[in-house]
């Protein structure tokens, strides 16, 4: 059986798996952003605070997600859960920092003339500093989306969604005629999904951030 | 004869253009705001600010009373706290101790927030946020304070209108779609949408080129003509402070007034070295800045116009006291001097006759420019022109000495006041220090 015809008679499992690939890594990338900007806002304004969050995510993500994995199945057992605590911790990094950064990045004397025209701390975060810093924290939550659609497939290793499946099965069958294609399959719909996900976050670029500070 | 006319046509054309657009951006100015709020007062008590860590405080003690509806300048140094104490009136940095009095009210504990939106700020690089249209930024203020979507509409309007920008072109504009000056202009806009009596301007002109530079500062005399808020400004430009200011306070280290008083009195009597090595080389000079040629006496001079006989022009000029008589065009303006001789030796044609005007001056401008033309001039003179370029009189050397000389005289005899009254004040304040310092070291006894 070639690849193609390998395609047409599995297409309905690996559109589930697509579909259940693409849901856990959107799911957890809402929860990281709205963390990882926090984790931001909260962090940005201290030194030691914004280094101290930007280590320790980073440290996260100096796990390998397979060994993180392996971890957390004693805690939380297997399926669902690990996969989307693993997901999102992993997500955080790129986000944690770019909001950082960008908060940092933020020029000094706009922060002042919000203070200076009377805008209170919460108007000024929310009207100033944030629409401000959205197209570095954008990128972040872009590169953190690419990330997860890779490490999203080790998560299979525990009984978790997507299409990990589709190449634990292959690996584990190796020699067996369709092994090749599995893990083809695999590796292929978590490249198309990863550019449509990128494509949809140029869109949200285009929408979101303000043709004023558009580059 | 027709190379005449383009002479005194600039000079005319321009100045009615101009006034009737200020006319009419008058009457909309009151028009719409006909409740506009004009300047409140000012007071600074003791007030100080010590940063932690160094020994000496980055303000030390500044008293100062500012009136309604003046423009104060603070002009120091880099680094002498002026810019500290600017943002200590808005509290945007808090005042270690000391008060703030607006219009009366102490200010010095309420609330920061609802404070600044009662008083405009305007900074250096405008400070307008680039992800905002020119419309937003400039309804943020109307909007935090309440107002109705309708009314800060209009208001927008109104603002653009106000700084000299068309509203309908830049109302939809991001900050980055302008020029430096009209970045500047939509953050003055900005500062003063909400109506606010008291507005800061901490060097808002620094960032821009001197030409704009200039054509900002014209525009802010002209808003504060109608405004009547109270500005302060601070710049580290002196001639920008003498150009500007109603009063000067020339800070020196640690926010210390070295002087505060009018810019005559400043240019004319620094109080010490400090200040005159401030007010630079050509103090005199730029005291010609600030007065116009309507302020000091203007002579009359006899005159013939083109349409009289040629009979009554030899009259005129044989008995006259001058020997000289200025022959003016069909409309009035200068067009000609004429000595006596000149007649007799261009026989009798007035067109080949006497020495075109080449400069005029009007009554708005300023000795300096009447100086300038009456150095060029070859015969030490320069008629003056009102509406339209017609002739209203002349400016010589002789005159212009004598009203620079008692000019001169009268802003020693104000400063010379002044400079007592604020060594009183000072004499006051170690007075009070040291009675402070006893009854200190009393308590601990």
């Amino acid at each position: 059986m070639n690849f193609w015809d390998y395609l047409g008679n599995r297409h309905q499992q690996l559109l589930t798996d697509a579909y259940q690939h693409a849901s856990a890594v959107f799911q957890c990338m809402v929860v990281a952003t709205v963390l990882g900007v926090i984790i931001g806002i909260v962090t940005y304004r201290s030194d030691w605070a914004g280094s101290l969050a930007t280590t320790t995510t980073s440290t996260i993500l100096t796990v390998p997600s397979l060994a993180m994995i392996g971890l957390l199945i004693p805690i939380v057992g297997l399926g669902v859960a690990p996969t989307v605590i693993a997901l999102t911790l992993y997500g955080l990094l790129p986000i944690v920092r770019n909001s950082i950064v960008g908060l940092r990045g933020v020029d000094p004397s706009l922060v002042d003339a919000a203070k200076g025209i009377g805008m209170s701390r919460v108007a000024r975060l929310f009207r100033v500093e944030l629409p401000l810093a959205w197209p570095p924290i954008l990128t972040g939550i872009r590169v953190s989306t690419q990330m997860l659609m890779g490490i999203a497939a080790i998560a299979a290793y525990a009984s978790g969604p997507g299409l990990g499946n589709e190449i634990f099965r292959g690996i584990a069958s190796l020699g067996s005629k369709n092994a090749l294609n599995q893990v083809l399959a695999g590796t292929l719909g978590i490249i198309v999904l990863a550019l449509l996900f990128d494509a949809a976050y140029v869109l949200i670029g285009r929408l979101t951030i303000p043709r004023g500070i558009r580059a | 004869m027709p190379d005449s006319v383009p002479d005194s046509v600039p000079d005319s054309e321009p100045e009615s253009v101009s006034e009737t657009a200020t006319a009419t951006s008058t009457a909309t100015a009151t028009a719409s705001t006909a409740k506009a709020t004009t300047g409140a007062t000012i007071e600074l008590e003791n007030l100080t600010k010590r940063y932690p860590g160094s020994p000496n405080p980055a303000v030390d003690e500044v008293n100062m009373e500012i009136k309604a509806g003046e423009l104060v300048i603070f002009v120091g140094p880099s680094g002498c706290g002026k810019s500290t104490t600017l943002k200590m009136i808005n509290r945007l940095i808090e005042p270690t101790s000391g008060r703030i009095r607006i219009n009366g009210e102490d200010v010095t504990d309420m609330d920061p927030v609802k404070l600044r939106r009662k008083v405009g700020y305007a900074i250096q690089s405008s400070g307008l946020f680039p992800h905002m249209t020119v419309a937003q930024n400039i309804a943020l203020v109307p909007k935090m304070v309440g107002w109705s979507k309708s009314k800060i509409k209009s208001r927008v309007e109104e603002m653009l209108d106000l700084v000299g920008l068309d509203p309908g072109e830049f109302r939809g504009r991001y900050p980055r779609q302008l020029s430096g000056g009209q970045q500047q202009r939509v953050g003055v806009a900005r500062a003063l949408a909400a109506d606010p009596p008291v507005l800061l301007m901490d060097e808002p002109f620094g960032a821009v080129d001197p030409i704009t530079r200039d054509h900002l500062q014209d525009e802010l005399i002209r808003l504060q003509h109608e405004l009547h808020k109270t500005i302060v400004f601070v710049t580290h430009d002196f001639d920008e402070a003498i150009k500007l200011g109603d009063r000067i306070a020339v800070l020196r280290e640690r926010s210390h007034i070295a002087q505060f008083d009018t810019p005559e009195a400043i240019l004319t009597n620094p109080a010490d070295d400090f200040v005159s090595g401030f007010v630079g080389a050509g103090a005199a000079l730029k005291r010609l800045n600030l007065t116009r040629v309507r302020d000091v006496e203007v002579r009359d001079y006899p005159t013939v116009t083109v349409d009289d006989p040629l009979q009554d022009i030899f009259n005129k000029l044989r008995s006259g006291n001058t020997n000289e008589i200025l022959l003016l065009d069909k409309r009035g303006r200068p067009y000609k001097w004429l000595r006596r001789g000149d007649l007799m030796r261009a026989r009798g044609s007035l067109a080949r006759a006497g020495t075109l005007v080449h400069d005029t001056v009007t009554r708005d401008a300023t000795l300096r420019d009447a100086l300038e033309a009456v150095l060029t001039d070859n015969a030490g003179r320069v008629a003056v022109t009102g509406r339209r370029g017609a002739y209203e009189g002349v400016v010589d050397m002789e005159t212009l000495m004598n009203s620079v000389h008692e000019l001169l005289e009268a802003d020693r005899l104000d400063a010379v006041e002044h400079q007592h009254e604020l060594e009183e004040q000072r004499a006051e304040h170690t007075h009070r220090e040291q009675e402070g310092a006893d009854t200190g070291g009393e308590e601990r006894a």
